[in-house]
């Protein structure tokens, strides 16, 4: 006879499986979110799926020397690298590494701009993380001379 | 409803750059109101780009992109006359859909 | 002798490079970068809806509402403004305007709208015209008219403010705004009493702010002028605005419109 215990170790693997094979949309929806929480840049690239990331001359991070408002900051990420599954971009002194994350079909470039809010000076990283799970970046210094978080 | 996106999509090529600007607070989370209580994030969490109905980008932002974003990105194989379709969707569960057509 | 001039020569070619990009190149270069894809769109767009949209208790549009060059004429009207109007009888600026208009084609209190604070109820949708009407003159020259007396009295009017130093600080708009090459900080302040200052300066507002990621017409950036100099806050279409309107307009003559512009 099947214990409680049983069915729900049974389940927890079944879970994971799913989870695994990405037939469980919603399991991995919740793990794309926890990479926003997470505090540091190796710490997102991890939860994101991809392994120690790498300084790569051929991921592209663009931005500002100085923001004069940390509130509104312009950056462009893009990488020539073949095989990209996503791009990232996280600002090292955030009170959350991770900005925003584009998912890369082959119908789009690898080209991304978009605006970030920085609460300080800050390194600012892009990450290109391959099918096979690996994590290229580059990164550029931002200085702020009024900061974007808490108005 | 919320306001809706200015989407600009230019065709050169065979290839079409997109720009758009959303309406939308995207509040971090960080800020304290007058009595010193937080005031909750609100921001766009994912954001999906369509060509002709078929999906072809999508994103997942945090509380730190800015307030009224603006995203730029480009669609190979796209040529003028082309949908662009643009939806994004907050932690609140509000969303919102524009399309625009390639010049 | 000729390798020492060389080396010199290259040495202070590398010195001369090195202190190329200052602080004010590098804010100039951020500027740049959000020029494309300004907020401020998305206030224009709205702006341009309610102009043909019928609201109101009248339930009209503005599409006949008179912003200087004739009725429903909103290209190139907000270069020419502040200006006179013979129906209301005095110099009236964009934002005033366009309440005249609100209440005299749709029936909304003038009184309640100048009353409600900056980015509440129906303030939000002047903005949101001035900023849509600013767009429709954008890189024409300001041309601000002169021709009648009341104009002309009110650019002597704008003179007077212009220079007037009070509140707790003894500050005047030309504390800040009278002198070339000024800054607070890493803001540069512009020379309103001549171009180019004053036709950058007047000619940049409406603006989207986006330290705040407010729109501001004229109105609230005057507002907040004199909220900095510690002065009490002008009425909202008030004479006093009007006419620092018409100095700065008028002195910014020939001067290139950006509006709507982006800020800090």
């Amino acid at each position: 006879m099947q214990t409680r215990r049983d069915t729900l170790k049974h389940s927890a693997a079944v879970a994971s499986l799913l989870a695994a094979s990405g037939l469980f949309p919603h399991y991995a929806q919740a793990f794309e979110k926890a990479a926003f929480d997470a505090k540091t840049i190796n710490e997102a690239i991890k939860v994101m799926g991809g392994s120690a990331p790498v300084e790569s001359k051929d991921v592209t991070i663009t931005g500002p020397d100085i923001a004069e408002n940390g509130a509104v900051v312009p950056f462009g990420a893009s990488t020539s690298l073949p095989n990209v599954k996503r791009i990232l971009l996280l600002v090292e002194k955030n009170p959350s590494a991770l900005v925003a994350m584009f998912n890369v079909s082959p119908e789009v470039e690898v080209n991304f701009a978009t605006r970030a809010k920085m609460g300080q000076s800050s390194d600012v990283y892009a990450v290109a993380i391959t099918n096979d799970g690996k994590a290229f970046f580059a990164k550029k210094e931002v200085k702020v001379t009024l900061g974007g978080c808490g108005g | 409803m919320a306001d809706p996106m200015r989407i600009r999509a230019q065709a050169a090529g065979d290839k079409a750059t997109i720009r758009v600007l959303m309406s939308h607070e995207m509040e971090s989370g960080q800020r304290k109101d007058g009595n010193g209580k937080t005031i909750p994030a609100w921001h766009i969490q994912d954001v999906t780009a369509t060509l002709n109905g078929k999906t072809v980008m999508t994103a997942e932002w945090g509380p730190a992109v800015s307030k009224n974003p603006f995203l730029q990105f480009t669609i190979k194989g796209a040529k003028a006359g082309d949908k662009v379709g643009i939806t994004w969707k907050d932690n609140k569960g509000d969303t919102r859909t524009d399309e625009a057509t390639i010049t | 002798m000729k390798k020492i001039a060389l080396s010199v020569g290259l040495v202070s070619l590398s010195v001369f490079a090195f202190a190329q990009k200052s602080s004010t190149d590098s804010i100039a270069e951020y500027r740049q970068m959000l020029q494309d894809g300004n907020p401020a769109d998305l206030f224009e767009a709205k702006g341009e809806g309610l102009w043909t949209q019928k609201r109101g208790p009248k339930n009209a549009s503005l599409e006949k509402c008179d912003l200087g060059k004739g009725p429903g004429v909103f290209k190139g009207a907000w270069v020419e403004l502040p200006r006179y109007f013979a129906d209301t009888g005095r110099v009236q600026d964009l934002e005033s305007r366009l309440v005249t208009c609100m209440q005299e084609l749709q029936g909304f209190d003038a009184q309640e709208i100048t009353k409600t604070p900056f980015g509440r109820g129906e303030q939000n949708n002047v903005t949101a015209l001035a900023t849509w009407i600013a767009a429709e003159s954008k890189g024409m020259k300001l041309n601000l008219p002169q021709a009648h007396i009341e104009e002309r009295k009110m650019y002597e009017v704008g003179k007077r403010l212009f220079f007037m130093r009070g509140g707790s600080h003894d500050f005047a708009c030309a504390t800040c705004h009278s002198q070339d090459d000024k800054r607070i900080r890493l803001q540069d302040l512009p020379n309103l009493t001549k171009n180019p200052g004053a036709g950058n300066g007047f000619g940049a507002w409406p603006a989207y702010r986006v330290s705040n990621g407010q729109m501001w017409g004229a109105q609230l950036r005057l507002n907040d002028c004199y909220r900095q100099q510690r002065f009490p806050y002008p009425l909202f279409g008030s004479d006093a605005t009007i006419a620092l309107g018409v100095y700065m307009g008028v002195n910014g003559k020939g001067g290139e419109t950006v509006a709507p512009a982006i800020k800090r």
